[in-house]
């Protein structure tokens, strides 16, 4: 790790598992010197039960989330997500780490950081949800600064609700509903271009009642949402509402 | 320039890549195996599927580097000898193929289920081959070919 | 015919199999060639602008770089050719501006070729290009067809004002209007055919050579039909003669239309291979894929059926207007045209048709075939409009199709064609069976306690294959003809190789030809070989599209083996001390009538090569070719079932079940024609559903990669219900018709009818293509008000 770490910093780029930064450098949209692996640095490929959370390693593929005996049982919408982020192979390749650290506003997972509150840890700090998605493909990490781990307060309840893009697959609208005590939280994603958001309108309504009606009649502005061919900012505005409906349902 | 030794269809390989070259690169201009197809730049289409440490992924979408050290099985690897490997056969069976562009990653991506689940239902076969695209049998055979491929299988290849 | 284990109508399964599944399939970009260098083409980022200088230098000057091209010089060398003249209504000839390889003066769409660069790798190509300066002035541009056609819209050629390319017709239009006049209900209908883009999974490639030694030039390109690549390349563009010029087409993954056309990189790869000395090798990538392989569709239409009291239509008159792209492809300006507008018909008795059709060039990549090319875009707006027909006449769906329904044959079409044989309402009737359509209401009713909306669709269609004959379709401006050939050489030791001039794709020719073969000389699958796609092999060929490859390829075959048994019965007959005429030929024995003496092929097929003992004056050897110019269009017909459930809070569309009930004439291996099928109507479901190719107004293509251009995967679609229901063509031996295209054109009108059935209870009355989930949730919005 300190290795890696010590070779990160001016044009050099961190890879995990490469799903995200190689398009973007066949696109030529990324020109790193150099790039620097993580797969050869043991222990970040574990996942732990830490009774009122879950820590999987930075290196965890979405296949190994999907099918991880621990997430399953302790925060299956987790599981359930990470089954559903791109296709197999990019299941197989891509990591948990690689995805928080890129913040594509349309990934999956910054929705299941912010509304569980996860941790995320780095090899000097650790940052919560909260502070860590900064807008598109924004985060406070530092150039030479390594993810090592996410961490998952288990919640109650939870579930992930995606409507995707037909052609990429990328969320259009993802909303994941997670209830933790008093507390619930509504994060979006796919749907803002600055990338996820929360919903404090449909949190407090879930708050006051647990219920798809609590949040059925309640919109998000289509005003700073994202318009593409597969969805207009309209579109998108009613799919948030219909998708956090499918989640508080999903959430049993 | 960074040096790398993989074992690919059982066979030790190394070559000189750049750090940049991919690993379907490596496989169809080092090694001269064009099974492997390149079909998209946007890691969509799966034609380029390769199984690195016994799963699936897209050769397109990782660089030779990051195979360095692993095991790979390209479509020329996974017959035994003359004997078709029964997912092979049951793509020949069913006519899960056409113009035969798309089909080692189709097969290839296919195998990785089997392994995981050696009856899948039609449902879960579409839903697995969401990273291959074929544009002419309308996955009609495709479908029925994994499935009776997966049987075949026995649930581990 | 014996029908056996590997015979006519046998599924045998394929030839080319193992080698596909084994990754040695053979695919342009897998050939390299001693010494190759590496091109890559710099292509336009606007879409119209004037060139001046391309400033090469810097590029010149990279690492690796051997030479770069640009307009200026190629110049002097011939454009890009295309294969049709169409006339207008006022008997003028269409507009045919010049479409240089290399853009000179002016690029007039994303993607239009302006210099090649040669290196010693690709990378090296691709990063000196970055290095060419071009200086331009960017030109307002048009990207669409009410753009084209707008008062004072910006030109794309000075010598096309208002950029029409030619306003062409079919049918009577006095007739027409007279039905018109005399009818109880008019009823209109508007419809936009959504372009679409053909995405073949093996993105073009092409490598060429030229041997000093010889003179001789070899292009190896992914192309569907290489002797007509040869024709345009040679004849027009270079100036090469035929026997200087081979063209080799091997394994291809996917054409769909879009690898007919003669491409510039093809002529830009030949030519500097020839500058160079040295081969050179293009592989297009995705991205430029979506910006330089022909589109196809993109029409917009209004139409009228004019109808009597009882539902019997009277006369159907359609305007449309279509998007030729920036320069004319090979088979553009048919396609709108010859393959449409005679489509119009269907399979209904309709007496007066009228169809006009104005063509516009715009500033977007060439519009060609596509599977189905002109014959989707006419059923589509058809079926579309008897189902609108039925509707507003309160007149159940199928009876309406029934009631108009074409039962005499030959049936001779307002609109040029005659139709020689078909049983429409048996594909019907077959169709309503196998989908079960009578028990749809319990199904609706089921969807909708689940909160769905559920709807059912149909549409009745015929389609014109193998198009035909030379002599007609040169007098309607085909610069071809398009007959086909077939060699049949039976070796000494009774092996046989064919050769045949279409080229197999994904079609299985190398089975299906074999199957025919094997069948009629009686010897064994495993001894028959089929070549395709070198011209240095094939006598001649048009190649394959357009459902053309069995009805017309095949007999060629079925003709040339007819040869072969001619003359191997006067190599019996004088082997065998009989007269000619009373020698059989059956399962691979020239038998004496009525006697049991006989001699095999092989026996026979070693003497013609070893004629020791021989009839006086025959030559030896057993090799036959034939050629086959077909006497009309081959007119295969169905009846596509489309099931739909709507979530009306998303509007996505779940396609529920398909059935397809075709009659596509003889079918030689059912495996591979169900094949066909379920491929095409893949197709025609992603127009339907998925596909659409979206423009900006600046011409740059929104739609430009996988991340936005939806293809069908397999999630999207259903199992499908295939049903055949056959009548033989009349014209041809074999008395097939054609399966390649049936889904694309069958297809889109029953998805819409279903999606369109499936909303009517919330008052939404019509749909466009795609009918995406987006779309699909604003027809409900504007409906609920």
């Amino acid at each position: 790790m300190d290795e890696a770490v010590a070779a990160l910093g001016g044009g050099a780029k961190l890879i995990a598992g490469g799903q995200s930064l190689l398009p973007v450098m066949k696109l030529n949209l990324a020109a790193p010197t150099d790039l620097v692996s993580l797969a050869g640095v043991p222990g970040l490929a574990d996942i732990a039960d830490g009774g009122d959370s879950v820590t999987v390693g930075a290196m965890c593929t979405h296949t190994q989330v999907a099918g991880s005996g621990i997430v399953q049982a302790r925060i299956p919408a987790l599981a359930a997500m990470a089954d559903g982020i791109g296709d197999a192979q990019v299941r197989n390749a891509g990591t948990i780490g690689g995805s928080v650290a890129h913040n594509d506003p349309a990934a999956d997972y910054p929705a299941a950081c912010v509304a569980l509150g996860a941790t995320i840890v780095t090899d000097r700090r650790e940052i919560h949800a909260d502070h860590f998605f900064q807008g598109m493909f924004m985060t406070p990490l530092e150039d030479d600064e390594v993810i090592t781990a996410v961490r998952f307060p288990v919640p109650e309840r939870a579930a992930y609700a995606k409507f995707a893009n037909p052609a990429s697959k990328y969320a259009v609208a993802g909303v994941m509903v997670a209830k933790r005590g008093t507390g619930v939280r509504v994060a979006v994603t796919g749907a803002s271009g600055d990338g996820v958001f929360r919903v404090t309108e449909m949190e407090e309504a879930l708050e006051d009642s647990f219920s798809a009606e609590a949040v059925a009649g309640i919109g998000v502005s289509s005003h700073e949402l994202l318009s593409d061919t597969a969805a207009n900012a309209e579109y998108r505005a009613h799919l948030v509402t219909v998708m956090a409906k499918r989640a508080v349902e999903a959430c049993g | 320039m960074p040096t790398v030794t993989m074992t690919v269809n059982g066979m030790q390989r190394s070559g000189t890549v750049e750090s940049r070259t991919l690993l379907v690169e490596f496989l169809r201009e080092h090694l001269g195996l064009t099974g492997t197809h390149v079909g998209c730049d946007t890691s969509q289409c799966g034609a380029c599927v390769v199984h690195v440490s016994g799963t699936s992924v897209k050769s397109c979408t990782c660089l030779a580097v990051q195979a360095d050290g692993a095991d790979v099985t390209t479509i020329e690897g996974l017959a035994n000898g003359t004997d078709l490997h029964p997912m092979q056969e049951a793509f020949r069976e069913h006519h899960g193929l056409q113009c035969g562009f798309c089909t080692p990653g189709m097969v290839l991506s296919a195998v990785d289920l089997a392994n995981r689940n050696s009856n899948p239902s039609e449902h879960e076969v579409r839903e697995w081959l969401e990273g291959n695209l074929c544009r002419c049998t309308g996955y009609h055979n495709i479908v029925k070919a994994v499935q009776a491929g997966a049987q075949a299988m026995g649930g581990g290849s | 015919m014996s029908g056996n284990g590997t015979g006519i109508g046998a599924s045998v399964k394929r030839k080319e199999d193992t080698r596909f599944l084994t990754g040695r399939g053979r695919y342009t970009d897998d050939i390299n060639l001693p010494g190759q260098l590496y091109g890559y083409i710099l292509r336009s980022g606007m879409a119209h602008a004037k060139i001046g200088t391309v400033h090469t230098d810097a590029a010149k000057a990279a690492p690796g770089v051997h030479a770069v091209f640009a307009g200026k010089d190629m110049e002097g060398v011939g454009g890009i050719p295309t294969g049709w003249l169409i006339h207008s209504k006022d008997g003028s000839p269409m507009v045919e501006p010049p479409h240089p390889a290399l853009a000179l003066g002016k690029v007039r769409y994303v993607g239009d070729c302006v210099a090649i660069v040669v290196a010693e790798t690709a990378d090296q190509a691709r990063a000196a290009a970055n290095l060419i300066d071009v200086e331009r002035e960017e030109l307002p541009a048009v990207a669409s067809i009410k753009a084209a056609e707008a008062d004072g819209a910006p030109q794309v050629f000075d010598e096309a004002p208002g950029n029409v390319c030619y306003d062409w017709e079919v049918g009577d239009k006095a007739a027409t209007d007279a039905a018109f006049e005399a009818a109880d209900h008019v009823v209109s209908i508007d419809v936009v055919n959504n372009r679409l883009i053909p995405n073949a999974i093996e993105p073009r490639a092409a490598i060429a050579n030229y041997d000093p030694a010889t003179g001789e030039y070899t292009l190896y390109t992914t192309s569907q039909n290489p002797h007509l690549t040869r024709l345009l390349l040679g004849a027009f563009v270079l100036g090469l003669p035929e026997h200087k010029l081979r063209i080799v087409a091997p394994d291809v993954g996917g054409g769909f239309g879009s690898k007919i056309p003669h491409y510039a990189e093809e002529a830009i790869l030949t030519w500097t291979a020839g500058q160079l000395g040295r081969p050179v090798k293009w592989t297009c990538d995705r991205i430029d894929a979506f910006k330089s392989d022909t589109h196809g569709r993109d029409h917009i239409s209004t139409a009228r059926l004019a109808l009597d009291a009882d539902g019997k239509f009277l006369g159907l008159h359609v305007s449309t207007k279509c998007n030729l792209g920036a320069y004319l492809s090979t088979f553009a300006t048919c396609v709108p045209t010859y393959l449409y507008g005679i489509l119009f018909a269907g399979p209904y008795t309709t007496p007066a048709v009228y169809c006009e059709v104005k063509s516009f060039f715009t500033n977007t990549v060439p519009v060609d075939a596509l599977r189905g090319a002109g014959r989707p875009e006419a059923t589509y707006l058809l079926e579309r409009l008897v189902d609108k027909a039925a509707s507003e006449l309160g007149m159940d769906r199928v009876e309406i199709r029934r009631q108009n329904f074409i039962r005499e044959f030959p049936y001779q079409t307002p609109v040029a064609l005659q139709y020689d044989q078909g049983d429409y309402d048996a594909t019907l009737d077959l169709a309503l069976e196998a989908s079960d359509w009578d028990g749809f209401e319990a199904r609706r009713a089921e969807s909708a306690a689940r909160g769905k909306l559920r709807g059912i669709g149909i549409s009745t269609f015929i389609e014109a294959c193998g198009i035909a004959p030379s002599a007609v379709v040169g007098s309607l401006g085909a610069r071809a003809g398009l007959y086909e050939s077939g060699s049949v050489r039976v070796h000494p030791t009774g092996s046989v190789s064919v050769f045949t001039g279409t080229h197999s794709h994904g079609q299985g020719h190398e089975t299906t030809f074999a199957q025919i073969v094997s069948d009629m000389l009686g010897v064994d699958f495993d001894a028959v070989d089929v070549v395709h796609g070198d011209s240095a092999k094939i006598p001649f060929g048009m190649g394959t599209y357009g459902s053309r490859s069995l009805a017309v390829g095949g007999t060629a075959i079925y003709l040339a083996v007819e040869k072969v048994i001619e003359k191997g019965k006067k190599i019996a007959a004088h082997l065998l001390e009989a007269s000619v005429e009373d020698i059989e030929f059956e399962n691979g024995s020239f038998t004496v009538a009525g006697t049991d003496r006989s001699k095999s092929l092989g026996e026979v097929a070693l003497t013609a090569y070893v004629p020791h003992n021989y009839p006086e004056g025959l030559e030896p050897g057993l090799e036959e070719t034939a050629f086959y110019d077909p006497l009309n269009f081959t007119f295969p017909a169905g009846t596509h079932v489309a099931e739909v459930e709507v979530d009306p809070e998303t509007g996505e569309v779940d396609l529920v079940a398909v059935t397809g009930s075709d009659d596509v004439g003889r079918i030689i291996n059912p495996m591979i024609v169900a094949g066909q099928l379920h491929g095409g109507l893949a197709h025609g479901i992603g127009q339907a559903l998925m596909e659409e190719c979206v423009y900006q107004d600046d011409g740059q293509l929104e739609t430009g990669s996988y991340m936005n251009y939806t293809m069908p995967r397999a999630a999207d679609l259903p199992s499908f219900s295939i049903n055949h229901n056959t009548t033989l063509c009349t014209h041809n031996p074999l008395g097939a018709k054609g399966v390649g295209e049936v889904g694309s054109i069958g297809v889109p009108p029953a998805v819409i009818n279903a999606v369109i059935d499936a909303l009517r209870p919330l008052g939404v009355h019509d749909m466009s293509m795609p009918a995406t989930s987006q779309r699909v949730w604003q027809a409900i919005q504007q409906a609920q008000g």
